[in-house]
């Protein structure tokens, strides 16, 4: 580099020396308020690192003099959306359910509200898009048979008391006896029975054990499966006679559920019985108008 | 590293006093900035009636509703590729302007030297002419410094949240938020915009003008980067104008330069040195004519003194200039007053005046203009506007969109049927409710289920979508029943008009 200042032919403006190819580099001033404008930011920078949380400290950041964190924005966006649907929350917890449909705003709250608690407390067991899980026994929620009634006012009652939660001194009881455990049928009774409840549902049977299992079936299962074995709701006996089943329509699986018959549960949501973890009326609600609407209300 | 040593690190601004001018591209840039300037303060106000649901403003960027109205057109969100495309048309449309013509958008219809003309326009009729201006920017701040300052400061305020005051009537009703503004019942989002237009807008158009255009846009570089031999900007005729001087001296030299010239050109054919011509590569340019004493510019800096950038254009071609045409009123307007021929500044391209130099006729502006560079940016800029209207006359005024429930994939009913549930969106652009009859065709043994109600038809609020769960279940033994998937359409039609828009799907058998 020569020390004396170099400048470029045309312009006249100083370069710096620095030369690649011929290419220089000159040596123009930054304009004064470019500066102070750098400047300002840091000293915009000062001031924001002292009022907003910014500087990492050993368990967290420093929480800054406005006390202002995303989080608590969003505590505040929430308390404000509760705020505001205050009022149809109240609706909601003493809404005549049957006529839910009549108030569409209203109906729309309990289904938007009603599937964020199915999914926080239902989909556990009955599946996130409420398919349920056959193999264990938990109902698919989506089809149009229901074990103990699919009126949206059958499905809050089932939320709020359970299926066989003693916590609930209102929930759904019933109790098919074990008739192969408890000796009532013997191995071939049970799989005649088996092949008659295969008929009766359309499936493929051996016509003579069939035959048999017809006198077996009115003797000991029609005073809850009815005699034409399409059950009670009432009672929680299921429809034997339709394509839908709880834990499976092979023989096997029907004979295993003879042999020692089916206690499925669920919980007694409602607050009453859940002390801290139950739902309450208007979630109730709300979750008995979402299930209602997927697709098997009655 | 001493050569820095002796140069600044920074430097103040120099401030620019530009001075008042008459000329055909003066008018012109009125006449621009009457144009812009109504379009953009009065668009807000014009009435468009699209019934009563929808808003009658001609030109509304809804954002809460997520709608944009521009006159007969309405675009969604999902229709944003129009914005896309328009963006992508203003792009090639930039590129062929800039390689036709040059800066001519930085030059005539740039907001920042329109609202930069608006300042310096106003800043003359308080504070005077260049002279005037520049006395007053000497002299002590005395009383009557303070009147003029403070009222230019006032008006270019009231210049400002006008601008930003028009702004936000482009984002809400303009009549009922004009009168939110004035009670004080607006949104406070509304105030700040307006506030920070404001701000900006004094602050670039009344303080920083040129610095905008020098320091802070990207737009000169790229620019510049589009330019080539061909396009035609503003230049100065150098071989006509130097050498250049005025005065008494002028007359002098002009004699002198009879008896040099008359010796010179009996021996060398009269040329003078190879000077090369500013902004294009040393060695390009010809030799300049030897001529008798002085050339046609008295050096009278009119060019310079008009000029909102501050250059000077006789030293070429530079990132400053954004070629607003100034110059070539104020010299024109000076050549005439010397009875010289006008043009010693012009539109014209970088190569002309070389030939122009070595004698030869210019090329023509058709010429410079039709080259396969503007042609290729002229046809894909066609291309995209021809695919943006075509896009803009085919689009339905209703529509459907379909999403299969993959949770589960199907349904077993209680007859054994096997049910698919979809999540269809139906979309109506009216401006008023229609009535929607949802179908499904693709194979004969499905049939259509809509959640909550017993009929096929469902109604769509106007200028909304509605989402709606519906069914489609296939009886048992059918072939989409026990099948693996089976192609199945979605139809829906306006019960109001006919119109009927579709969407293919696939239904779910147990078989697969």
């Amino acid at each position: 580099m020569s020390a004396e200042e170099k400048k470029d032919e045309t312009t006249g403006v100083g370069t710096t020396g620095h030369e690649w190819d011929g290419i220089e580099e000159w040596n123009n001033p930054l304009p004064r308020w470019w500066v102070y404008t750098f400047y300002a930011t840091v000293i915009w920078g000062i001031i924001y690192t002292i009022l907003f949380p910014a500087w990492p400290m050993v368990t967290r950041a420093t929480a800054g003099m406005l006390g202002f964190s995303t989080r608590g924005q969003v505590m505040a966006d929430i308390a404000a959306f509760e705020d505001k649907h205050a009022g149809l929350r109240e609706e909601l917890a003493v809404a005549d359910l049957n006529t839910l449909n009549e108030n569409p705003d209203l109906q729309n709250f309990a289904v938007q509200m009603g599937s964020s608690v199915f999914r926080n407390n239902c989909s556990q067991c009955h599946g996130s898009g409420a398919a349920g899980v056959q193999a264990s026994g938990y109902p698919n929620l989506l089809d149009d048979d229901w074990l103990w009634g699919g009126t949206i006012d059958d499905i809050a009652y089932t939320v709020t008391n359970g299926v066989r939660n003693e916590q609930s001194p209102d929930t759904h009881w019933s109790e098919m006896p074990a008739f192969g455990a408890d000796e009532i049928l013997s191995g071939e009774e049970i799989a005649q029975v088996v092949q008659y409840v295969r008929q009766i549902s359309g499936q493929e049977h051996d016509a003579e054990l069939a035959s048999a299992g017809a006198v077996l079936f009115a003797d000991q299962c029609s005073s809850c499966h009815m005699e034409d074995g399409t059950g009670d709701p009432a009672l929680g006996a299921p429809d034997l006679t339709d394509a839908i089943w709880l834990y499976g329509g092979d023989v096997a699986t029907l004979t295993e559920t003879v042999t020692y018959a089916r206690f499925g549960v669920m919980p007694a949501w409602s607050e009453e019985f859940r002390k801290g973890a139950g739902l309450s009326q208007t979630e109730i609600n709300a979750v008995a108008a979402y299930v209602h609407q997927l697709g098997g209300g009655e | 590293m001493s050569s820095t040593d002796s140069s600044p690190l920074y430097a103040a601004r120099e401030p620019i006093f530009p001075r008042r001018v008459n000329g055909s591209f003066r008018t012109f840039k009125w006449v621009i900035m009457a144009v812009t300037l109504g379009i953009y303060y009065l668009t807000p106000w014009i009435r468009w009636d699209r019934g009563p649901e929808l808003p009658d403003q001609a030109v509304l960027v809804d954002l809460a509703g997520r709608r944009f109205f521009f006159f007969w057109i309405e675009i969604w969100p999902h229709e944003f590729y129009f914005v896309a495309g328009l963006l992508i048309m203003a792009g090639l449309g930039l590129f062929l302007f800039t390689s036709a013509l040059g800066r001519v958008w930085c030059g005539y219809t740039c907001p920042q030297t329109v609202w930069t003309d608006l300042f310096i326009l106003t800043e003359r009729w308080i504070e005077g002419d260049r002279n005037a201006r520049v006395r007053l920017w000497k002299q002590k701040w005395d009383a009557r410094k303070w009147r003029l300052r403070i009222s230019k400061w006032i008006v270019w305020l009231l210049i400002g949240l006008a601008t930003g005051g028009a702004w936000v009537f482009y984002f809400t009703d303009a009549p009922t938020l004009a009168v939110d503004l004035v009670t004080l019942n607006a949104h406070p989002v509304a105030y700040t915009t307006m506030a920070i237009l404001t701000f900006t807008t004094v602050l670039f158009g009344g303080f920083a003008r040129e610095q905008v255009c020098i320091y802070m846009c990207p737009w000169p570089r790229i620019q510049a980067a589009m330019m080539d031999e061909d396009t035609i900007t503003i230049a100065y005729r150098e071989w006509r104008g130097e050498p250049r001087g005025k005065g008494k001296r002028r007359r002098e030299l002009a004699e002198q330069a009879e008896a040099v010239s008359y010796a010179a050109g009996a021996k060398h054919g009269g040329t003078s040195p190879k000077v090369p011509m500013p902004g294009m590569p040393s060695g390009v340019g010809g030799p300049i004519p030897a001529k008798e004493g002085y050339g046609d510019c008295i050096d009278c800096n009119a060019c310079v003194n008009v000029c909102p950038m501050g250059i000077d254009i006789r030293d070429g071609q530079q990132m400053a200039c954004i070629t607003c045409g100034l110059c070539i009123d104020a010299c024109n307007d000076v050549m005439d007053k010397i009875g010289k021929p006008r043009g010693l500044i012009g539109y014209m391209a970088l190569t002309d005046e070389l030939r122009e130099r070595e004698g030869q006729e210019p090329k023509p502006v058709i010429k410079h203009i039709l080259r396969p560079r503007t042609i290729l940016y002229t046809t894909l800029w066609s291309l995209v506007g021809i695919g943006l209207v075509v896009a803009l006359f085919m689009r339905s005024d209703i529509d459907v969109t379909v999403a299969p429930v993959r949770n589960p994939l199907y349904v077993t009913l209680s007859d054994g049927s096997i049910r698919n549930a979809y999540d269809v969106r139906l979309l109506n652009k009216h401006g008023e409710e229609r009535p929607f009859r949802v179908s499904v065709t693709g194979d004969p043994a499905v049939r259509i289920q809509v959640e909550g109600t017993p009929y096929e038809t469902v109604t769509v609020p106007a200028d909304e979508t509605r989402l709606q769960r519906v069914y489609v279940i296939a009886p048992p033994g059918s072939d989409p029943a026990q099948g693996g998937l089976t192609d199945i359409r979605f139809w829906v039609e306006d019960l109001i008009n006919g119109d009927r828009a579709y969407k293919d799907s696939t239904f779910s058998g147990v078989g697969q």
